[in-house]
C-alpha cells in the first residue's frame, strides 16, 4: 500500500522533483548519441566557416573593419544554437509519441509547466552545448571580441527557448517524421538562412531590409551578434523586445495546448 | 476522506470519437480491494475507459475518480494513487530497465527509491537484468518492466490493461501469483484480458461492455450461475434419435443443455426420455459452466 514515508513531504517538493527528473531524462536522451546531437552539428557549422570565409573572407567587411569570418562565427553559433534547441524538443516528442512511450510521462502527476519546462530547459541545453562546441572550435582560427557577453548571454537563451519552444508545438502538432521535417524545411532553415546569418541586412536592397525585419530570426541573430561586436543592423533592445514577445506569445500558446492535452491527452 | 469511499467511481461517462461512441454513459464502482475484471469484445470500450481513467483520454461528460480524487480537477493525488499497465509494449529505447525505473519514480515526486525498485524488479525476476538496455530485452521482459513501472509509486490502484496478450504460460502464471499477491497486500486490481479463464480464475467481481455500455456487472460466481447452463453430453448408439430430442450432435456425442438450478430431476428425466426413444445411451459427462459461456451469451443478448 500506499507507504507515506516514501513520498515527499510537499507538493512543492514533489513537483519539483518530477521536473528536475523529466529534465535530467531529456538531458540524458540527447547526451548518450552526443555524436549525433552535439558533435556533428558543430562539425556542420564549422564546415559552414570553412566555406564561407574561404570565399568571402578577403573580399568583405563588415561594420567598417570587421573581417567577415569573425562577423560570421556569432551567426553560425546562433543558428546552430536554435536550430538544435528546436529539434531537440520536437525530435524527443514526436518520437515518444510514435513509439508510445509518451504514456510515461502522461500517466503520471506531471503539470503542464512541468512537462513545457523540462523539455524546453533541456533544449536550450542541447542548444547551448552545440554553441559553445562551435565557439571553442573557432576560437582556434578566428580571433572574437565578447564586447557585452550578457547581450549574449540573453539573447542566446531567450532565443533558444523561443525555439525549444517551437520545437514542443511542432512536436506536439506532427503526427509523423515528414512533417516534423516539412517544419524543419520549410519553415525554420529558411528563416534562418534569411535572417542575416551570413550577411549584414544592410548589404540587401531596402525592400529585402524591410522584408527581414518581419523575420524573428533576424533579431535573435543581430540581437546576439551586438553582444560580440557592440554593434547591430538594428538596436539591441528593439531585438530584445521582438524575442522576448515571440517568446511569450509562444509559451503562452504552448501552455494552452498542453493543458487541454491538445493531440496528447485524447 | 471515509474508507468507504471506492477505489474508482465511474459516473455517467461519454465519449466519442467522430461517429464512433466510444463510451456511452458508464458507470461503475470498484471497492477498495476488490479483484475486478473488465471484459469485451475489441472496440467494446475497455481501453477508452482506462484511458479515461488514467488521464491519457478527456471523456467529454461524466466524472472518474481514483480513491476519491477526481481524475480532472484533483488530477495529482488521482494519479498517484493509480498505477496502470498499458495495453501495448512500448518502451524507451534510450535507457536501461532501472533508469526507466528511477525516472518513473521521479516523476511521481519520488527520489531515493532504490530499495523499492530493487524489490520489484526481485519480485518480478528481472534483477540481473537491472543495467540491460530496454532495447536488448525479450518481449515478456519488456512486458514485466511494465508493470514495474506502473508499482513504482506504490498505487493503491492497479489497471492490468490485457497484461499477458502475447505472454508464455510459465511467464502468465508468475505475473499473476505476483498480481495475486498484490490484491492480498491490498491493493484494488483492475484487469482486462482475452483470456477468459484467467478472469473467471482470478477476479471477484466482472463487468462486460460491449459497444461502450456496460452490458453485465456482477459477481463472477453470480454470472456464472445466472448466464451460463450447464451442458450434459451423452453418448449414445443412435445420434439421430438424440438429435431430434433437442441434442447439439458432436462427434460421437450429443450435448444437451440445462438449467443448473433445475437439478438432477432435470438430468434424470433426458435421460428416461433418451432411453424411451431406443437412443441407446452408452455414456454420460457434465459439463461445468464456464466464463467464455457467460461471456458469449452476454454478448448475444446485449
Amino acid at each position: 500500500m500506499l507507504d507515506p514515508d516514501t513520498l515527499p513531504d510537499s507538493f512543492r517538493a514533489s513537483t519539483f522533483i518530477g521536473f528536475r527528473t523529466l529534465f535530467y531524462k531529456e538531458v540524458q536522451r540527447f547526451w548518450k548519441v552526443n555524436f549525433q546531437t552535439v558533435a556533428a552539428p558543430v562539425l556542420n557549422a564549422l564546415l559552414f566557416l570553412l566555406i564561407f570565409s574561404h570565399v568571402l573572407a578577403r573580399r568583405v567587411t563588415v561594420y567598417g573593419d570587421v573581417p567577415y569570418t569573425a562577423f560570421l562565427v556569432p551567426g553560425l553559433i546562433m543558428m546552430s544554437l536554435l536550430q538544435n534547441a528546436f529539434a531537440n524538443s520536437s525530435s524527443s516528442l514526436i518520437q515518444s509519441k510514435i513509439t508510445g512511450n509518451i504514456i510515461f510521462v502522461l500517466l503520471p502527476p506531471l503539470s503542464c509547466r512541468v512537462f513545457y519546462a523540462a523539455y524546453v530547459l533541456a533544449a536550450v541545453l542541447r542548444g547551448l552545448f552545440v554553441a559553445i562546441g562551435v565557439w571553442l572550435v573557432s576560437a582556434f582560427f578566428i580571433d572574437l571580441p565578447l564586447a557585452k557577453p550578457a547581450w549574449v548571454f540573453a539573447f542566446g537563451i531567450l532565443g533558444g527557448a523561443l525555439l525549444a519552444t517551437f520545437g514542443v508545438i511542432a512536436g506536439i502538432w506532427a503526427e509523423k517524421f515528414d512533417q516534423l521535417a516539412a517544419f524543419q524545411n520549410f519553415l525554420i532553415m529558411p528563416l534562418t538562412m534569411l535572417s542575416g546569418v551570413f550577411y549584414s541586412i544592410h548589404s540587401l536592397p531596402a525592400l529585402w531590409q524591410k522584408i527581414s525585419h518581419a523575420n524573428p530570426f533576424f533579431f535573435m541573430i543581430d540581437g546576439f551578434r551586438y553582444g560580440f561586436f557592440g554593434q547591430s543592423d538594428t538596436s539591441p533592445w528593439l531585438s530584445l523586445a521582438v524575442v522576448g514577445f515571440c517568446f511569450v506569445v509562444l509559451a503562452a500558446v504552448t501552455l494552452m495546448l498542453l493543458s487541454r492535452g491538445y493531440k496528447l491527452r485524447g | 476522506m471515509p474508507f468507504s469511499t471506492p477505489a474508482i467511481r465511474i459516473a455517467a461517462v461519454t465519449k466519442r470519437y467522430g461517429n464512433l461512441q466510444a463510451l456511452g454513459g458508464v458507470d461503475l464502482e470498484i471497492a477498495r480491494g476488490e479483484f475486478f475484471g473488465l471484459l469485451g469484445p475489441n472496440g467494446a470500450g475497455k481501453t477508452t475507459l482506462i484511458s479515461a481513467l488514467a488521464g491519457l483520454v478527456r471523456a467529454d461528460g461524466g466524472t472518474l475518480e481514483v480513491m476519491g480524487h477526481d481524475v480532472v480537477t484533483d488530477f495529482y493525488s488521482a494519479r498517484l494513487k493509480l498505477g496502470v499497465v498499458p495495453q501495448e509494449l512500448v518502451f524507451d529505447p534510450f535507457f536501461t530497465v532501472r533508469e526507466i525505473l528511477r525516472f518513473q519514480s521521479g516523476y511521481y515526486g519520488i527520489y531515493g527509491n532504490d530499495d523499492w525498485i530493487d524489490e520489484i524488479l526481485s519480485r518480478l525476476d528481472l534483477l540481473s537484468r537491472a543495467d540491460t538496455n530496454m532495447r536488448t530485452l525479450s518481449g515478456g521482459m519488456k512486458r514485466r518492466v511494465l508493470v514495474a513501472q506502473a508499482l513504482v509509486h506504490r498505487p493503491p490502484v492497479i489497471v492490468l490493461d490485457e497484461p499477458t496478450a502475447g505472454v508464455d504460460v510459465e511467464l502468465r502464471q508468475g505475473l499473476w501469483q505476483f498480481v495475486k499477491q498484490l490484491n492480498a497486500d491490498g491493493h484494488t486490481v483492475v484487469l482486462t484480458t482475452h483470456y477468459l479463464e484467467e478472469a473467471e480464475a482470478l477476479c471477484g467481481r466482472i463487468a462486460m461492455m460491449k459497444a461502450g455500455r456496460i452490458v453485465a456487472l456482477d459477481t463472477t460466481a453470480n454470472l456464472l450461475s445466472h448466464f451460463s447452463s450447464r451442458s450434459l453430453r451423452v453418448q449414445v448408439e443412435r445420434l439421430d434419435v438424440a438429435e431430434s430430442l433437442g441434442g447439439e450432435v458432436s462427434g460421437d456425442w450429443v450435448i444437451f443443455g440445462f438449467d443448473p438450478t433445475s437439478g438432477a430431476e432435470m438430468l434424470e428425466t433426458l435421460l428416461a426420455r433418451l432411453r424411451e426413444a431406443g437412443a441407446g445411451v452408452r455414456g454420460v459427462s457434465v459439463g461445468e459452466p464456464d466464463l467464455e459461456q457467460v461471456f458469449m451469451e452476454v454478448m448475444r443478448r446485449a
